[in-house]
Order: C-alpha cells, then sequence, then structure tokens
C-alpha cells in the first residue's frame, strides 16, 4: 500500500465533509491540472472555528489531507489554526508518498484562505470586498496554478505571470484564454489550443 | 465486509500485467534449472539452449506472419519501441532529419524522439479526433521531405483504439519513408500480420498476451538497417548483444504459440464483457462517458472518464472491494501529469483526472463484471458528495 494506515482511515472515513451554506470563510485551493482541489469552508465563534466543513476534488492524499486539517483545525482560535503548516498535516498522517507532498499536501493553504476570507470581510471598512462574496477564493487561486509544469511533472520556478520549468528548460507564461501555464515559445496554448499574442 | 477480511479479488487490469499461463511457467521451469546452458557455446548444454531460442523465435514469427530471422528479441515493449525509433532514425540519419509521430504514442516511442533531438532531429506530432483515431490524411501531411520515420500505434491500451496501420502503412511506402508501430497493446489479443500491414518494424511484448515479463521482441523487416541496440556479441544478430534470457524466451514463444490458437476464442469472451460493461455503468451512474472508439476497439478493454471526481480515489475505493483497474489520472501516475492521451483526444484536465480503464483476463466471467456494476455506484455517490466540483455542478444545474 503506498499509503500509511492513517492516511486511509482518512481517506475512507472523512471527517468534516461538506459545505457550510453561511459560511463566514471560504478558502479554495489547487486546480484540475495538479489533479487536485480543495474547498473549506468556517464557521467563526468568538475567534474560534465552531465549524469546519471541506469538499476536495482528488486522490486519496488530498481526501485524507483535507479531513486531517479539518480535523486539526476544529475549535482551534484563528492564530492556532493559522499556526497548522503543510508538514505538520503530513507528519499526523504518519507521512505521505514523496510525489504527494507537493500537489495534495495544500489543506493547510486551503484552510489558512478561508481564515484570510473571513478577516478581510470582517475587518472594518471591508464590507464592501464581503458583499462580493465568496469568490474572492476563486481568484486568490490563480496563483496556485503553477503548481506544476504542463509538459512535465516538476515544480515551477517563479509564481508571477512568467515561470519557467527547469527540467524542460523552457520560459512558461499565462495563457490569456485559459489562464493555464504553456511555454512562451510556442504559437499556441498546449492547453486550450488558443493563440498566443507575440510582442 | 470489513477492510482487510478475506474477499473475493477481481482482475480488470489486462493492460498492466497478464497471469502467466501455466503452459509458458512449464515450459520456462527446465531453463531455471538444469537446461542453464549459454545458447552461444559450442557444447550440448549450449546447444540446448540455441534449440529453444530458435524454436521461441519461430513461434513469435508465426503469431505475427513474419520469418524467424525477423524476430528480434529485447526485453520490454518499451525497449524494443527505443530499438526501433533510435535505431532507425541513427542508421537513416544521411535520408533527413525528421520523424512523425501521432500524439497518443507509448511514453518509450514519445521520449524516444524526445532523446533523438539532441543528436538533430525532430519530429511532428499527428493529432487525433475525440475518440483517438489517427486520420491517414494527417500523417500524410505532417511528412515531409527530411522525414525518414513514422511511427503510430497498433492499438492504446488506455482508450482502447485500434488505429488505421494498415493505411498509414500504405503511405509511408508511397513515400518512402519507414514505418514502425508499437503494437504492444495488439499482438496476441488481435491478428496482427506484419506483412498485410505493410509494416518495417513492429513492437510486442509476452505479458501481454500471458508470457512472462521481460520478454518481448522486436519485428524488423529484412534488408533494414538499424543502429544495434545493445552493442555486443553476436546474440540476436548482432544488433542486441547480451546473453538471452532462455527462460523468458521460452515462455514468450509458448504464450505466442498459444495465441494463436485461442486468440479468436478469448477475444469473444472478453467482448461479450466488455460491451456489458460499456453498456451497463452509464447506465447506473450519470456522467460516466466512454473513452475511445466504439467500434474499431481491443475486444478486451473499455475504459471511461466520470466527471467530477478523480481516478486514484476511485481505484483505492475499487481496490477495497477487491477489484484491480487502471487509471491515466494525473494522481496515479507518479510524475502526477494526466494522461497525455486523454488530453490529446480533447478532453480537458478535470474530465481526464477521472478516467478509470477495465481490461479483461482470460478467466474473467459475467459475475464479475455484474459485481462491479453492483459496487461502482455507491464509491462514486460517496467521493461526488466529497467533490467542490459536483457542488458547484449541482449548483448551476439548480439555477
Amino acid at each position: 500500500m503506498i499509503y500509511s494506515e492513517k492516511v486511509m482511515d482518512h481517506f475512507q472515513n472523512p471527517r468534516n465533509v461538506g459545505v457550510i451554506p453561511d459560511a463566514d470563510g471560504i478558502g479554495e485551493v489547487g486546480n484540475p491540472v495538479c489533479g487536485d482541489m480543495m474547498t473549506f469552508y468556517i464557521k467563526v465563534k468568538n475567534d474560534r472555528l465552531a465549524d469546519v466543513k471541506f469538499q476536495t476534488f482528488g486522490c486519496g492524499a488530498a481526501i485524507a489531507v483535507s479531513s486531517m486539517v479539518s480535523e486539526m483545525a476544529m475549535d482551534k482560535t484563528l492564530q492556532e489554526a493559522m499556526a497548522i503548516t503543510n508538514d505538520k498535516v503530513a507528519e499526523m498522517l504518519g507521512g505521505l508518498p514523496k510525489n504527494k507532498l507537493h500537489c495534495s499536501n495544500l489543506g493547510a493553504d486551503a484552510l489558512h484562505k478561508a481564515i484570510e476570507d473571513y478577516e478581510a470581510k470582517h475587518k472594518p471598512g471591508a464590507k464592501e470586498a464581503a458583499a462580493a462574496g465568496p469568490a474572492k477564493g476563486a481568484e486568490v487561486h490563480a496563483e496556485d496554478e503553477a503548481c506544476c509544469c504542463p509538459y512535465c511533472e516538476g515544480p515551477l520556478e517563479g509564481m508571477e505571470a512568467v515561470c519557467s520549468c527547469h527540467h524542460c528548460d523552457i520560459e512558461l507564461e499565462e495563457c490569456p484564454e485559459c489562464g493555464k501555464y504553456t511555454n512562451k515559445a510556442d504559437e499556441t496554448c498546449v492547453n486550450c489550443g488558443a493563440r498566443l499574442a507575440k510582442s | 465486509m470489513p477492510w482487510g477480511a478475506k474477499m473475493r479479488r477481481i482482475y480488470l487490469d489486462h493492460i498492466a500485467a497478464t497471469p502467466l499461463l501455466p503452459e509458458s511457467r512449464e515450459a520456462m521451469l527446465p531453463f531455471l534449472g538444469e537446461r542453464f546452458g549459454n545458447a552461444q557455446s559450442l557444447h550440448a548444454d549450449g546447444q540446448m539452449a540455441q534449440e529453444a531460442l530458435t524454436e521461441a523465435r519461430t513461434k513469435v514469427a508465426e503469431l505475427v506472419h513474419a520469418s524467424e530471422s525477423e524476430i528480434y528479441f529485447t526485453s520490454s515493449g518499451s525497449e524494443s519501441n527505443n530499438f526501433a525509433i533510435k535505431g532507425l532514425a541513427l542508421a537513416n540519419r544521411s535520408r533527413g532529419n525528421h520523424l512523425v509521430l501521432s500524439a497518443v504514442e507509448h511514453l518509450s516511442v514519445l521520449n524516444s524522439a524526445k532523446s533523438l533531438e539532441k543528436f538533430g532531429l525532430t519530429s511532428a506530432l499527428v493529432p487525433v479526433d475525440k475518440t483517438g483515431l489517427v486520420d491517414p490524411k494527417d500523417v500524410e501531411k505532417a511528412i515531409t521531405k527530411e522525414t525518414i520515420l513514422v511511427s503510430v500505434m497498433m492499438a492504446n491500451s488506455e482508450i482502447g483504439t485500434i488505429e488505421p496501420v494498415a493505411e498509414i502503412a500504405k503511405i509511408c511506402q508511397a513515400r518512402n519513408v519507414l514505418f514502425h508501430t508499437d503494437a504492444v497493446a495488439a499482438v496476441g489479443i488481435i491478428p496482427v500480420d506484419v506483412k498485410a500491414l505493410g509494416v518495417d518494424s513492429l513492437s510486442l511484448a509476452g505479458d501481454q498476451f500471458y508470457g512472462p515479463k521481460g520478454s518481448a521482441a522486436l519485428f524488423l523487416k529484412k534488408g533494414l538497417r538499424i543502429l544495434p541496440f545493445i552493442d555486443g556479441g553476436v546474440q540476436e544478430g548482432g544488433r542486441r548483444g547480451g546473453t538471452e534470457n532462455i527462460a523468458g524466451i521460452v515462455g514468450l514463444g509458448k504464450a505466442a504459440e498459444i495465441a494463436a490458437t485461442r486468440m479468436a476464442e478469448r477475444a469473444e469472451k472478453a467482448k461479450a464483457l466488455r460491451d456489458v460493461l460499456i453498456r451497463r455503468l452509464p447506465e447506473k451512474v450519470d456522467h460516466v462517458i466512454l473513452t475511445g472508439h466504439r467500434e474499431s476497439r481491443l475486444p478486451h478493454q473499455a475504459s471511461f472518464c466520470v466527471e467530477f471526481i478523480e481516478g486514484e480515489a476511485m481505484l483505492l475505493n475499487l481496490d477495497m472491494k477487491g477489484i484491480a483497474a487502471s487509471s491515466g489520472s494525473a494522481c496515479t501516475s507518479k510524475a502526477l501529469k494526466a494522461s497525455h492521451v486523454l488530453l490529446a483526444m480533447g478532453l480537458d484536465h478535470a474530465t481526464a483526472q477521472g478516467s478509470l480503464v477495465f481490461s479483461f483476463v482470460e478467466d474473467n466471467t459475467a459475475e464479475d463484471v455484474g459485481y462491479l456494476v453492483e459496487v461502482f455506484p455507491p464509491i462514486i455517490e460517496r467521493l461526488r458528495k466529497m467533490s467542490p466540483l459536483y457542488t458547484k455542478y449541482l449548483e448551476e444545474k439548480g439555477k
């Protein structure tokens, strides 16, 4: 088995799966290119996480990570929850396969985004932002698109509109059409086939 | 049933590995025991191995209607593809510097071509339609004056689609370009005749038709120039040096002999199971898409994309129910990259992540398919409940 018993337990019996319809904060990370997407919903009472729920599209590791994060965060103060790291989650799960550490171990990031979403809405003068609703999470996760090179499995250097893959030795840019990374030198996007404007 | 308790195992992953035929195993055993001689030795012990080698070569040649001298034994389908692509391209370097490959070739073909870039060769990828079929006209268009080699696989194990190889071979002949086909997923499963197809080289592997792992072959048409793959001694006509894996080769030969006689019967049986699965799975669960071509399809293969969920999570759940299957999802690959085959067919990343491949072996039964169809819907329902993509879909549908 590629996963620890703990991972398989959380994968089989994930804790706190679901949606909170009137959530105080929502955080999304990941994208289908890498295979994993997580959405975290939180309810906050007296600066504590009164409820945490999640939904995850992804592999066994991604589901187990989400479940573990929800369990670790429940009833914690916001500050304590912000101190949960991806590494700590992996450790609590009895370790994760090496190739899953990068793409699947995003649960703490999603939780932190949900807390940031809550804080943005509840800071004085942030009422306008709150009116925009939970769409915020979707906008924020653009930077996570960079989680792997579309040509090889490798991680990307740089998190900007232009970044590079050392393994393929190419520069990548975001396709204006689909927003995914593609080879800067190409005429068309590898993901959606859109023609890339050349300056 | 509690996890770990004894349960029925249903193996639906032919494309990953087939069980070894008892006849192959029996044939191999003496060569793992008292018949240890080296086929290149002059003495009686060596000659015994040499005879076994010749006999196996004849059987493999007969399976694909080649002559015995056109069969080169290798260690895997991947090696055969490397041998053909690199060996043919480099031996014909003076004639040009360009290769044409289909976008759905096995990685051993695509990455061989990538390696050749270091030697100044370039390659063009021919697209496929949404069923994974290559249009021979596209191959013709992609051939340039510099093209020396075309490679289009005979069948793709991941989507089951059988490619129009004979037509493509004809085009290559007319344009005086070499044509290789990776037939690893096809040989031993469907009839393959190298002469009728008109191919110059063809890869096959024993572990795809109940032979042992580590035993494969390359067919290379008589008279063609190829760079030796392993420089060494006189083995395999000096083109693939190294002491022969006699036991493996004997097992491959036996599997080839039996495939030739049982192929039609095996295919007919598998096809019946395949068709039930292709019909019933999308009936039981919505948003299940058949991948690959419906008719031009391997008889033992049924592949799908299940929308809104990811392949590895499905495989783990199926495994817990005793079912072994495959997926082309990013998460199941060590590289965490979605299958290039599914993407080439125009599927988006999210859909490609829901890839599932079932492939039947000889002893699968109608009960196996019945069991799969029964345990499948609750697994999908559970995972979809967890999926943010499914929630989004339901919200949009409700609007």
